[in-house]
């Protein structure tokens, strides 16, 4: 028996175990997959930015990882110690090992605030906060309730970061927040970036920017955090600028999995370095890699996974078989950008090509619109919860959404 | 877009990176600094040859990897090139310009 290997049940994980398991059915006798993760439950990520806000319940956002596997799928919940390639096996934590002969790491990013001076000082969880982890955004979510106003500021530490417009949604979403409870003017609103935009794409950058002003979010670009200094609440960049707080909400340093690290495949935030075009691992051709875990130049987002996992799933086949791998991935995301009130932007973009003005997904008709703020978009990001826990972690396509990111006219055509 | 710095004619991109390495000498890069407000001193001529040494092998820049390479500290780094150190750096040693932003 041969065994597929895959290590992290997120939501890459989680699809690539859905997506193997259906095409590989006719070869059940032969192949066997295995997937090991240190969690048992398998949280909707997307949903840690409407938890501060009461928007979400923190049931909404976690079921059993169970529940979303093949019942012949194997389910280890271990923590991964090492992997070693020469010998293509994996050890985990408690000692027991796993040969493969493919595996694909999913095994995402995360937080680490100790890479900043004075991040998990004693402010940390009382008016400092992150929002990328399930118990940050719950205690940032009982710190709001009571808060009373001040200075909040809302901080990306370095890129790359997970979702990277999450952040300023965070800002769009407070500023609604406080204004549904009426304490608005005694808020301060600043939204402090280590780029000279708000946006890593120049256009949406400058779709957003109006929102800003007319939401009175400031902007402080081009800070580079050295350090906090806790007594006196404020953050301070290597050329000395200062930005004071009364709550700080950071996105602290993101990195890959620290086994990535110890076993040698990762740079020097623990990514591994990937094909971008076919997401194979560039130090050895029976690993792959997909999602956050990866070092290729796209967006660390669900909708680049799920992208990834459809271009994954064949290249796994063609690998098996012996055949030229499809170079196709092309870095395809897809996301809503909260604006507060109830609305919502949609960005399509992909490598190669920035986020446009039109409609989504067909050319023309919508029901979407791309770079424009609507209701409609915010009904389909709500929306989207469901369409992930039932449709997107069991690997189906979702109707109307191409792999490879559609160019206007193309897809209106096929429709 | 062809242009004049030095006395030499170069090609630059619409945010005034050198399109061509070969173009680029120490003459251009002191001039592009001026324009930025740098007098060149040896500890920035010590990052501008590293930064060009790396770009040789094709090792993606950022921040943090300068910050980690031994031949400058992040804090100095910014001292040295203040406003934005990699966009800054990178312009004078005559490369492109990091994508270090998804």
């Amino acid at each position: 028996m041969k065994r597929i290997l895959i290590l992290g049940a997120g939501t890459s994980g989680t699809m690539m175990a859905n997506h193997l398991h259906h095409d590989l059915k006719n070869l059940k006798e032969e192949w066997e997959i295995v997937i090991i993760d240190e969690n048992e439950i398998h949280y909707y990520q997307p949903g840690f930015l409407f938890l501060p806000f009461d928007i979400y319940t923190p049931e909404d956002i976690q079921k059993p990882i169970r529940q979303f596997l093949p019942d012949d799928v194997r389910f280890i919940c271990e923590k991964v110690g090492k992997i070693l390639p020469a010998e293509k096996k994996v050890i985990t934590e408690n000692g027991d090992t796993f040969q493969y002969d493919i595996l694909i790491i999913a095994t995402g990013t995360s937080i680490s605030p100790e890479e900043t001076e004075g991040m998990l000082g004693e402010e940390w969880r009382k008016n400092i906060f992150d929002f990328y982890s399930f118990d940050g955004a719950l205690a940032l979510r009982d710190k709001l309730r009571d808060w009373e106003g001040g200075n909040l500021v809302v901080h990306i530490t370095e890129m790359p970061i997970k979702c990277p417009v999450a952040p300023l949604e965070f800002a769009f979403l407070a500023d609604s927040y406080f204004k549904h409870k009426n304490i608005r003017d005694r808020v301060n609103i600043t939204f402090v970036t280590p780029m000279d935009g708000v946006f890593t794409k120049p256009k949406a950058t400058h779709a957003l920017e109006h929102l800003l002003i007319e939401k009175n979010i400031h902007v402080v670009p081009d800070f580079a955090i050295e350090r906090i200094d806790n007594e006196n609440k404020k953050i301070i960049d290597y050329v000395g600028k200062e930005v004071p707080f009364d709550l700080l909400v950071t996105v602290p340093t993101n990195k890959g999995h620290e086994m990535i690290g110890r076993s040698g495949l990762g740079d020097d935030l623990n990514y591994v370095a990937t094909h971008k075009a076919t997401l194979q691992s560039k130090s050895d051709p029976s690993i792959f890699v997909i999602g956050d875990a990866t070092n290729i130049p796209a967006s660390k987002a669900g909708s680049v996974a799920h992208f990834e996992a459809e271009i994954l799933t064949e290249n796994i086949l063609h690998y098996i078989n012996g055949e030229p791998l499809l170079e196709e991935f092309d870095g395809h995301a897809n996301c809503f950008v909260e604006t507060g009130n109830g609305k919502a932007i949609l960005l399509d973009f992909n490598y190669t090509h920035e986020p446009v003005e039109g409609t989504f997904p067909f050319p023309g008709v919508g029901p979407l619109r791309l770079l424009k703020e609507s209701r409609m978009n915010h009904m389909g990001k709500l929306a989207f919860r469901w369409i992930y826990w039932n449709m997107l972690l069991k690997g189906n396509h979702i109707p109307f959404i191409s792999t490879n990111m559609s160019e206007a006219g193309k897809h209106f055509d096929n429709v | 877009m062809l242009t004049t710095i030095a006395n030499k004619t170069v090609n630059l991109n619409e945010e005034g990176y050198l399109t061509d390495f070969s173009q680029w000498d120490k003459d251009i890069a002191h001039e592009i600094a001026q324009q930025a407000g740098l007098d060149l001193t040896p500890r920035h001529w010590d990052v501008i040859s590293y930064l060009q040494d790396q770009h040789k092998k094709e090792i993606a820049l950022t921040i943090r990897n300068v910050g980690k390479s031994g031949v400058v500290d992040i804090k100095e780094f910014y001292q040295l090139f203040p406003a934005g150190p990699l966009k800054t750096s990178t312009k004078i040693a005559g490369i492109p310009k990091p994508v270090s932003c998804i």
